[in-house]
């Protein structure tokens, strides 16, 4: 097992543990950059997908994983920041300032409805932010000056000084437009985690009472984290809206909040790694879904095509058997066998036991 | 002039009186212990303290500000801190960690500036580090710097959680039970801990607590609490023998 020697505080405070951790990293991002040049124009465009699902990810896992509060209403601002980010290109303003005007708006829209909704907890919260999700289905389609109503809005090619991009004509450019939202937005995330800001969502998250003895204002914190969660998911939106060209209300049904939840959980709550785990599964289940149908129909004949709604049963499937048997998702999993391979042979079986917490309801007496 | 001052405080849930007219008060420097039998309302009076509850009835004064409508939040900084009857630290994170959340109050960065990782956030977190640094120390905490609070044997969290108090740099710490649940060892270490607090520190401690031992060995008053209602205040001597408290204890039935 690798032991780390600290020299000064600023080991700590900095983003790569070490050398070998920065090198990876980079190697990761080298290959992020070759891969549109080895894979086909399909597959590029499907991996830009990913990389949407990956902001969008981090943007509930910000709100779900490190503040502690679910939403199953997310889509819901993915589709403020689809709508958005179009209406303020029809405008005129160029992309390179609309991606980022539409995520302020929903992030703030997202404070501004978070101060009554965090107000509750638990089951009472996950109920008002489905209907959060289901509202904004309804508005989408009687805002119609500005999402088009029942029709939606296409979305106009992008220009970024004088480069046109557009998803299907230049993919490899929109994936690169993407990855580099990715980047920027996974360097915020880690600088948040980092700071005293993100320890006091962490502290919210684990326990309000201390959190608020500390100092922490835990209704400004909760809404803050609410909106910065919101505007990561708004700027996916955007993203989104110029990936599938055209949005309109069923582009952001309560299936999509849903999905965003089982993202997270299966990546592993509570980490920026956990957003991406979940982003891969949740973003290439359909083609493995398709890969598995092509293949029983061809050898055995079965035609699983004639069962919609499978792929839904078959998340469903997966979020059980993570929630009994992987609570802390793919990347706990991906930890732990870390842990087991570096410690050869001195692994003991109960080292991840989960240990058990007192129950919380008489945490104040 | 005390630095905490309770007057007539109280506080009804429903029909249940749990403090029912209590005045203290509690002086620079000392350790002050406020024992009594299960119920009697003395974490309710830290919660009053910590402004987590609205008294029905009373004033606090704190260094002669009256902090009877002061916000949860605002009171750290004023230098209250304090720990938990049932430990509450920050479970999913590690012993470091806990301790930096004890120096919120005194970052100056915004969430802008730490979002983009700008010097002043570099500087608070430095500066926190610091602070940090100096507790590990003191409580001999540096073997579980960067072990996880989940995996922590009881009476090492309970330390941690009197480290993260004393990381917000208080004036008056608030000590609910800290010897409950300990060994008689840990015990005793956790009176050498109290009287480091206040003659190194120059800590005032006000403490709840149950293990006489510990009581005798530190306190420089204690007063009794039951039913919500003030018993008898002295020496920690005193306070023992007073019949009253005799009573409170066995039982009206005895
Ligand atoms: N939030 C609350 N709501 C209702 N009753 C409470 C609340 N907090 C405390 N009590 C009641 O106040 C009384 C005193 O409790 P407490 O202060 O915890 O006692 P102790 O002296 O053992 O710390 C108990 O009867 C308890 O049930
Ligand atoms: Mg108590």
């Amino acid at each position: 097992m690798k032991v780390h020697f600290k020299a000064s505080y600023d080991d700590d405070i900095r983003l790569f543990e070490d050398r070998a951790r920065l090198l990876k990293y980079a190697v990761l991002l080298g290959l992020m950059c070759a891969l549109p040049f080895v894979v086909s124009d399909y597959l590029t465009g499907e991996i830009t997908l990913v990389l949407i699902w990956c902001i969008a990810g981090m943007g509930l896992m910000i709100l779900a994983g490190h503040t502690g509060q679910v939403s199953l209403g997310h889509a819901a601002f993915l589709a403020m920041g689809a709508f958005s980010n179009l209406w303020f290109m029809e405008q005129g303003i160029p992309f390179l300032l609309a991606l980022p005007m539409a995520a302020i708006f929903t992030g703030v829209v997202g404070a501004i409805i978070a101060l009554p909704i965090l107000r509750l907890s638990g089951i009472y919260l996950a109920i008002a932010t489905i209907a959060l999700s289901i509202i904004v289905e309804d508005v989408a389609i009687i805002a119609e000056p500005y999402t088009g109503g029942v029709m939606g809005v296409f979305a106009p090619p992008i220009e970024i000084f004088g480069t046109m991009i557009d998803r299907y004509g230049t993919p490899k450019l929109f994936y690169f437009l993407c990855l580099v939202c990715t980047v920027l937005v996974t360097l915020a995330y880690a600088n948040l985690l980092r700071s005293a800001t993100g320890r006091s969502f962490l502290a919210v998250r684990d326990s309000e009472v201390s959190a608020r003895a500390l100092g922490v204002n835990v209704t400004r914190t909760k809404a803050l984290a609410f909106g910065l969660s919101c505007a990561v998911t708004g700027l996916a939106g955007g993203l989104y809206a110029h990936f599938v060209q055209i949005v309109n209300y069923e582009s952001f049904l309560i299936l999509i909040s849903i999905t965003m939840v089982l993202q997270v959980v299966i990546g592993g709550l509570g980490s920026i790694h956990g957003a991406f785990f979940g982003a891969i599964v949740v973003g290439l289940l359909p083609q493995g879904i398709a890969i598995v149908r092509d293949f029983l129909q061809g050898t055995a004949g079965i035609d699983i095509s004639a069962y919609p709604g499978l792929d839904t049963a078959v998340f469903a499937a997966i979020i059980i058997v993570f929630i009994v048997y992987e609570p802390q998702g793919l990347y706990g999993f991906y930890r732990k066998v870390k842990a087991q391979w570096e410690l050869f042979p001195l692994a003991r079986r109960d080292m991840f036991k989960r240990s058990k917490s007192y129950l919380k309801t008489e945490r104040m007496r | 002039m005390s630095l905490l001052s309770v007057t007539d405080l109280a506080i009804h849930f429903g029909g249940v009186k749990a403090v029912d007219g209590v005045s203290f008060d509690v002086e620079e420097g000392e350790v002050f212990t406020i024992v009594g039998p299960n119920g009697a309302g003395k974490s309710t009076i830290f919660n009053l303290i910590s402004r987590f509850y609205q008294p029905t009835h009373g004033k606090i004064l704190f260094a002669g500000e009256d902090i009877t409508q002061t916000p949860a939040h605002h009171i750290a900084e004023l230098g209250i801190a304090r720990t938990f009857q049932n430990i509450e630290l920050f479970d999913h994170s590690t012993v470091l960690q806990n301790l930096l959340v004890g120096g919120h109050t005194k970052r100056r960065a915004s969430w802008v500036e730490d979002v983009l990782h700008l010097p002043r956030s570099r500087n608070n977190e430095r500066e926190a580090r610091r602070a940090v640094e100096e507790v590990i120390d003191f409580l001999d905490l540096a073997a579980y710097r960067d072990k996880m609070i989940a995996g922590l044997p009881y009476g090492v969290r309970k330390v941690v959680e009197i480290a993260r108090a004393l990381a917000s740099d208080p004036k008056l710490i608030l000590l609910d039970e800290p010897a409950s649940g300990l060994s008689v060892e840990e015990t005793a270490d956790m009176a050498f801990w109290i009287e480091d607090m206040q003659k190194d520190l120059g800590l005032t401690v006000l403490m709840v607590e149950h293990d006489m031992s510990l009581v005798s060995a530190v306190s420089d008053r204690v007063l009794a609490v039951a039913e919500g209602k003030p018993l008898s205040m002295g020496t920690s001597a005193e306070v023992q023998s007073d019949p009253k408290v005799i009573e409170a204890y066995l039982g009206t039935a005895a």
